[in-house]
This record gives C-alpha cells, sequence and structure tokens, in this order.
C-alpha cells in the first residue's frame, strides 16, 4: 500500500537567512499514529500547514493520497482528506452556531442543507455533543470548543487527522475525554503535543524535529 | 484617563432569555415593525399623535418587562445628540415670539419643533430598543438574511461579534500584562507610547488571527460562499403580533391624518 502523505527534502523558512525547516523527510502510512516532537520553534505547527497547502515549501516535493501536490488546486482535495485541527479553537469557529460551524464543511464540499445536518447531528453525536447544535460557539468552555473544532473536521469525513497541540489549555477531565474520543477514531493521525503521558498513550511512533531537519 | 480606555460594559440591557413572549416572535416580524414604525413616526408632525406614538413604545417596554433605568437612560442618550439642536432650534425658528433674551428671539414655533423632532426621536430609538435590541446577533443575523439584506453585510455582523470577545480578552490581557510591570496611566508622552504600541499591537494581533481564521476556513474548502442555517418560522405568535402592531400604527396614521 502507498503512504497517505511522502514529503522529501522540505525545506521552508519565512526569513531566507534563517530556515525553519530544511531537509525534512516525512511519511505517514495508512492506519498509523505519528507524534511529532521538538521544540519551540523547530516548525512543526509548519509542517502541518505545508502538508494541508496552506504555506509552500521553498525547497522538496509533497506526495498525499497518491499524487504529488504543488499548486493551491492540488491541495483542495487534500484538505477535504486530511482534517487540521487548529491549536486555538478560536481560530476554527467562526459561525454564529454550533450547528452552522459544524455543517460549514460539508455544504461546501456540496452536500445539501437536508444532508449537511443529517451530518452535523451524527458527528455531534458520535463526540457526546448531542444538544449542541444552536448553542452560541463563542459562549462555549474551552473544552467543548475544542470538540466542537474536532467535529467541525471529522464532519468532512477525512482519512487523515492533523492535531495541533490537540490538548494545549484543557484541564485534565476535558483532555482525557478528548483522548478516549481521539482513540477509538481510525484515521491515520499526526499529532503535535507537548504531553508526552498524552503521545505515548496515543501515538506508535515519534518523529523528532531539530531545527532545521527532522529524523526518526 | 483609566475612563477613555474603560472596558465596563453597558449593563442591563442584553437579549432576552429565550422563551421570554418577545423570543417567541420571529426576528423579521420584529425588524420589520421597527422599521414601519420608524416611518410612520418620522412622518407624523402632530405633536399629540407623536405623544401616542411614544407611548405604545413605552408601553411595550413595560409589556416586555424590560430594566426601566437602562432602557430609557439609553433613550435619552441617543437624543442627547440631538440637545443641541433642540437648544438651538427656538432661536433659529422664525414665527411667534416666545421671549426674548438679550439679543436673542426664543419662538414658539421652534420650541415646538424641537419638541416634534426629540418625541420622533426618542420613539424610534426605544421601539428599536425594545423590538430589535433585545435579539442577540445571532438571530438578527439570521433575521437580516431572510429579509434579503446583502450578505456581506451580514457576514460582517456576525464576524464582528464572534470575535469581538476574543479582542477583548487579548485586549485585556495585554493592558494587565502593562499593569503587572507598574503602568498608570498619567497625561504624558509616556503613557500616549505605551497606548499606542498597545493598540497596534492589538491590530497586529487581530490581523494575524483573521489570517489564521481564513487558513481554517480554507482547510475546511471555503470558496467565498457562506451557508446559513436558522430555524426560523413565522408562527401564530407573529400573526397576532403583526396585526396588533399594524392596527396600532394604522390608528396612529389615522389621527395624523384626520387631524392635520
Amino acid at each position: 500500500m502507498s503512504a497517505l502523505f511522502e514529503l522529501q527534502g522540505i525545506g521552508f523558512g519565512y526569513d531566507p537567512q534563517r530556515p525553519v525547516l530544511s531537509g525534512v523527510d516525512f511519511r505517514l502510512e495508512p492506519g498509523e499514529r505519528v507524534a511529532l516532537i521538538g521544540p519551540n520553534g523547530a516548525g512543526k505547527t509548519t509542517l502541518l500547514h505545508l502538508m494541508v497547502g496552506l504555506r509552500s515549501p521553498q525547497a522538496g516535493l509533497i506526495a498525499a493520497f497518491g499524487r504529488v501536490r504543488r499548486r493551491e488546486a492540488d491541495f483542495r482535495e487534500v484538505r477535504q482528506r486530511a482534517g487540521l485541527l487548529f491549536q486555538d479553537s478560536d481560530d476554527q469557529l467562526f459561525s454564529p452556531t454550533v450547528a452552522e460551524d459544524v455543517a460549514f464543511g460539508p455544504l461546501n464540499l456540496g452536500l445539501d442543507r437536508v444532508a449537511a445536518l443529517e451530518r452535523v447531528r451524527v458527528t455531534l453525536e458520535r463526540l457526546g455533543l448531542t444538544g449542541f447544535g444552536p448553542r452560541v460557539t463563542h459562549t462555549l468552555s474551552g473544552g467543548e470548543k475544542r470538540l466542537v473544532a474536532l467535529a467541525t473536521v471529522l464532519a468532512m469525513e477525512p482519512e487523515v487527522l492533523l492535531l495541533d497541540e490537540p490538548t494545549n489549555g484543557l484541564d485534565r477531565d476535558a483532555a482525557a475525554r478528548l483522548f478516549a474520543i481521539l482513540d477509538g477514531l481510525p484515521q491515520a493521525m499526526v499529532v503535535i503535543s507537548h504531553d508526552h503521558l498524552f503521545l505515548e498513550r496515543l501515538t506508535r511512533r515519534a518523529v523528532h524535529l531539530e531545527r532545521g531537519g527532522g529524523r526518526d | 484617563m483609566s475612563h477613555a480606555l474603560g472596558v465596563s460594559r453597558p449593563r442591563g440591557l442584553e437579549a432576552l432569555p429565550e422563551g421570554h413572549w418577545l423570543q417567541r416572535i420571529d426576528p423579521r416580524t420584529r425588524i420589520v415593525a421597527a422599521m414601519a414604525y420608524a416611518f410612520l413616526l418620522v412622518a407624523c408632525r402632530d405633536l399629540r399623535v407623536l405623544g401616542i406614538g411614544l407611548g405604545i413604545g413605552v408601553g411595550l417596554m413595560l409589556a416586555a418587562r424590560l430594566p426601566l433605568g437602562p432602557t430609557l437612560r439609553r433613550t435619552l442618550g441617543v437624543d442627547l445628540f440631538i440637545v443641541m439642536l433642540l437648544l438651538l432650534l427656538p432661536f433659529t425658528t422664525p414665527g411667534q415670539v416666545w421671549f426674548q433674551w438679550g439679543p436673542l428671539t426664543a419662538t414658539w414655533d421652534g420650541l415646538w419643533r424641537g419638541v416634534e423632532i426629540g418625541l420622533k426621536a426618542a420613539g424610534v430609538i426605544l421601539m428599536l430598543l425594545v423590538l430589535v435590541g433585545t435579539m442577540d446577533a445571532t438571530r438578527l443575523g439570521h433575521g437580516l438574511h431572510r429579509l434579503g439584506v446583502a450578505p456581506k453585510l451580514i457576514h460582517l455582523l456576525l464576524f464582528t461579534v464572534r470575535y469581538m470577545g476574543v479582542l477583548r480578552r487579548e485586549f485585556l490581557r495585554l493592558r494587565q500584562a502593562m499593569r503587572a510591570r507598574g503602568f498608570v496611566p498619567r497625561s504624558d508622552l509616556h503613557t500616549w507610547t505605551s497606548y499606542g504600541y498597545l493598540f497596534g499591537m492589538l491590530l497586529v494581533r487581530s490581523l494575524e488571527r483573521s489570517e489564521r481564521v481564513l487558513d481554517a476556513m480554507r482547510c475546511r474548502g471555503f470558496d467565498g460562499r457562506f451557508h446559513l442555517l436558522d430555524s426560523l418560522r413565522l408562527g401564530q405568535a407573529d400573526w397576532a403580533f403583526g396585526t396588533v402592531f399594524a392596527a396600532g400604527l394604522i390608528l396612529l396614521g389615522g389621527l395624523e391624518w384626520a387631524g392635520g
């Protein structure tokens, strides 16, 4: 079976003098759960953003789902099949109500209103958020926001989950609940976290990113 | 000085709780009713009719059990804008002399004209506060959308409401960090420079956040179109309210027409 993601010799920097990533290779196989670890500023978030085409690498090749991806148009499909959970859920939840936010992705995929609302119902139910639909997003607690943000990603039915600090800012109960949900999901995952216990329990393999390079 | 950057929000006037009789009336009905009332009141000239019109507003306010103090204070607050106009009008309108004060002559015509404008403004503001000001922004956005208001304006409104709280928290954090290092506002250059940095930083962070929000939207296949999902339905409450309200407006119009 071919890899879901295959990155070769990736180089990227906001400032050409000081590259964030250089010569990074990374592979994600189907069903695999990989931890992405490294010090602050090692480019972990940047790498996830490169994988879904929010930034373009200055060097190297990105292949996703069996095809090399270069342009914005190539990445449209990648973003449907690989869902990115942002570090700050306030960035992800922009709609007035939870239902509208969760439906945003499915409606963009071309589902009609009825099908989208059904997708919203099923997704919320799976995450134990039944009845959250009409809630106003900015009045949710931090833990609820993170779960709803995960719901907005899962509602697109992605094959890969890219999780950027999923437990950041959550208390122990909320983190435990999130872990239970993530552990039960079938998707391949790439997880960034500083919570080592969380990573040890959730992932099998770890990739270390140093400043300017990647190693298993 | 610290007042200029005060962060207290006006208390007492918030969206009414779910289940309140006014919340059972569709936002569209309320917006249209308030607009119709505003247009009619602006067209009326008879002071008695305007008085009755304002009375309808006060009656609705009482029926909705809005907090009296904050509601009236806010109505008068908007009227303060035209207080200068009201003070000047008697002296600038020609007509029957009311009194003379040095070289200035005040006229009755000017006084009545001022009262007329004051009543109109108070009535319209009060009605907007009671009917529109009592719904949360989400409902208002959905209602405006269904009434065919340009989507760009509605999204501007909804985004503003969504991120106002986030920006406010960011502002509070920055200000707290300044205080923690002993910052006390004074009227000197250091204070103004620091406030300049504070607002500059707030702008930069807002811009960065807006970029992250757009990134998150692109990740979910955003293509420039928005989809609002609402569950607005016109029901019996709307017909009842609409009929009574329309009857009131027709009565007002009739009085004005018969009296004029």
